[in-house]
């Protein structure tokens, strides 16, 4: 599909959204069994040094990232900034480096 | 009138201004608990951060939150490609199912976050 970037920065955030209404059960199991006991803790920890947890982990912090910074996006634009259409890709551009910086940086503190 | 009564708040005013607010709300709490994370934690000193009320009451405002920033969102999500005009009459019925069980999937998280937090 031929769309703007805007489009793509948009359905994305919808996406991530979804996605993270999933992601949600992760972390609540991963704060029930951090707080549980120190047994359930230090399994917690053994559990999450595996690569595919890492994995889990990171593509749900990336899911938050990005949805973070769309969103915060989003209430810079509620205030009147970046209403016009240069603005408006301008913006999309800046999510997409700012949350690609940062789902790296996540990424490299995970492993 | 099928899709508006399903909304939050029944106003998309009202679910605009939620939608901000539970926004900052949850912003202000993953910032809180990555810096945290970020610093590194022992079972102890997470143990007491999650012991004090505040950390409590904020974590139960911030799953509240979730739940109704999920309800607007979803909501947008469900009546924009779960419709009639898309999928024909089947649309509806995929849309109240859909919106049925993220209502279910929402109060699940909701009980199960205050289990955590008070230990019940």
């Amino acid at each position: 599909m031929r769309l703007p970037l805007t489009a793509w920065t948009s359905i994305a955030h919808r996406a991530s959204g979804v996605f993270l209404f999933a992601g949600m059960a992760v972390l609540i199991w991963v704060l029930d069994a951090s707080l549980a006991s120190p047994e359930s803790f230090a399994s917690l920890q053994e559990c999450l040094g595996s690569p595919l947890a890492k994995l889990v982990i990171w593509a749900v912090v990336a899911g938050l990232i990005y949805h973070s910074v769309a969103g915060v996006k989003h209430l810079v634009m509620d205030l009147g900034v970046g209403e016009t259409m240069e603005g408006g890709t301008l913006g999309a551009k800046v999510v997409l480096a700012v949350s690609a910086v940062l789902i790296v940086l996540a990424g490299v503190w995970i492993w | 009138m099928v899709t508006a009564v399903t909304s939050m708040g029944r106003s998309g005013l009202y679910d605009w201004l939620m939608q901000r607010v539970t926004a900052v709300i949850l912003l202000a709490y993953f910032l809180l608990v990555g810096c945290v994370l970020l610093g590194g934690v022992d079972y102890a000193a997470w143990k007491a951060l999650y012991s004090q009320t505040w950390m409590r009451v904020f974590s139960l405002l911030a799953l509240l939150s979730l739940g109704m920033h999920a309800w607007v969102g979803l909501w947008a999500v469900f009546t924009d490609y779960l419709t009639e005009r898309l999928l024909g009459n089947v649309g509806n019925v995929l849309r109240l199912l859909a919106q049925g069980v993220s209502a279910l999937i929402m109060f699940t998280y909701v009980v199960w976050g205050i289990q955590i937090l008070w230990g019940l």
